[in-house]
């Protein structure tokens, strides 16, 4: 149990902080939510002006600047990239349209599981069956190729962008918008939100927790690791919801929460698939970019990109549903990156260049 | 015989997948996996030792090379 035991503690706080978050201000079974909050910075910064989601979420920026800090100290902060950039950017936000259409990340998943929402079991169910999707194509030899070691001042520009946002909040900048009612206006007290976020974002450098890694290495592998952590804040955030009264059984009138079961599930597979060909959920890949992998940080810009469009283009489900057009983006988004998946993959049947060495190889196979 | 893996620069699963196939290929030996972030260290050492082999890891520079030795 040794080895597993960073994991499980990262596990157990993640669930443990998810209920205080949420009983300190937070949006209900939203204590910590990394699509959700991402999608609430990009309103803070603008890209998007739906005037309920709206606040520059400290617990996404404690969780870059722990994880740097510590990846710092151990001298892990190491400058990587080249790796399909423009596809991981385009990945992550077809992922993000379909986490908002389901309205969570893997992290929010389990913890609306966690407080008896029935309609996250669909959207496990979806994230599942995204991830086996994904887990094939690998098998198939799909990869966006290896990175490249880069100068090290550009392992430096992400977390030093997110220390400037934390200025910004701090001195609560005019150019920030802020939500006055609705999910954006409920947060926890801004230092005790950026404290939880530094202790996820050390915890989870340390133990390369990965929501999205525990199924798929059970699934690929039936290495049980990474799983050990994502039960461990499901039973946390279970108990911890059932002693503060957070628990309610159901799928009607959960709270940010459609029951829309086909597009719960349509939108984590699509979210599924996106994150396993990406490598990671949207917390590990806030951590590896805050570790100086650039591909990364532009993932990371894809999610706040995909936040915008999903708002912008009145794609993002609300408690009343999903819009036509959030259903057609999901269809569109399943097709488009099933062909990506398949023209990246080794046994694909078109020609394609070799993933090392950058000679055309032709795949006769 | 040594086998070599080259996963530098892949993130996981790729370097377990590709550690996978050669495990799965011979029955003992040395394989020497090269990787070049944590995750990717941890995750090859885990499955190799799952699988009863021996792991010894050395820096090479800014890399990793892992010796799997059964």
């Amino acid at each position: 149990m040794k080895k597993h035991a960073w994991v499980i503690v990262t596990g157990g706080i993640l669930g443990l902080f998810g209920v205080i978050l949420f009983q300190m201000g937070n949006p209900p079974n939203m204590g910590i939510c990394i699509a959700c909050f991402l999608r609430d910075i990009s309103g803070a910064l603008g890209f998007h002006r739906a005037l309920p989601v709206q606040y520059l979420r400290p617990e996404i920026l404690g969780l870059v600047l722990g994880a740097f800090l510590i990846a710092l100290l151990t001298k892990q902060v190491k400058a990587v990239g080249g790796s399909s950039t423009f596809t991981r950017f385009f990945l992550a936000i077809l992922a993000m349209i379909g986490m908002l259409v389901f309205l969570g990340c893997p992290v929010r998943l389990v913890l609306r599981l966690a407080a008896g929402d029935l309609n996250a079991l669909l959207g496990l169910v979806g994230l599942v069956a995204g991830i086996a999707v994904g887990a094939q194509f690998l098998s198939y030899g799909f990869t966006l190729g290896p990175t490249s070691n880069q100068n090290k001042i550009n392992g430096y520009i992400f977390p030093v962008l997110v220390l400037l946002c934390l200025f910004l909040l701090l001195f609560k900048s005019p150019f920030l918008f802020f939500s006055k009612t609705g999910p954006g206006s409920l947060h926890a007290p801004l230092l005790i939100s950026l404290g939880a976020g530094l202790i996820i974002g050390i915890l989870a450098q340390r133990s390369h927790l990965c929501m999205a890694g525990g199924i798929r290495d059970f699934i690929m592998f039936r290495d049980k690791h990474l799983l050990y952590g994502f039960l461990t804040m499901l039973a946390v955030a279970l108990v911890g919801n059932i002693i503060f009264g957070g628990f309610k059984f159901g799928f009607a009138n959960q709270p940010i929460a459609h029951s829309d079961g086909l597009w719960n599930f349509l939108g984590m597979t699509l979210s599924g698939i996106c994150i396993t060909l990406l490598g990671g959920c949207p917390l590990r890949q806030l951590i590896a970019a805050s570790e100086g992998n650039t591909d990364c940080a532009v993932t990371v810009f894809g999610f706040l990109i995909g936040a915008a469009f999903a708002h912008n283009f009145g794609m993002a489900a609300s408690a009343k549903g999903v819009p036509f057009d959030g259903q057609a983006a999901v269809v569109i988004g399943l097709l488009v990156v099933l062909v990506i998946a398949s023209l990246n993959s080794r046994f694909s049947l078109v020609q394609k260049p070799s993933v090392r060495g950058g000679s055309s190889n032709v795949n006769r196979s | 015989m040594s086998i070599e893996v080259d996963a530098r620069g892949l993130s996981c699963p790729e370097p377990v997948l590709m550690t996978m196939r050669q495990l799965n290929a011979v029955p003992s030996g040395i394989i020497k996996v090269l990787v070049s972030n944590a995750a990717a260290e941890e995750n090859v050492s885990r499955l190799a030792e799952n699988k009863g082999w021996k792991v010894k890891a050395e820096k090479d520079g800014e890399d990793t090379i892992l010796i799997l030795t059964k």
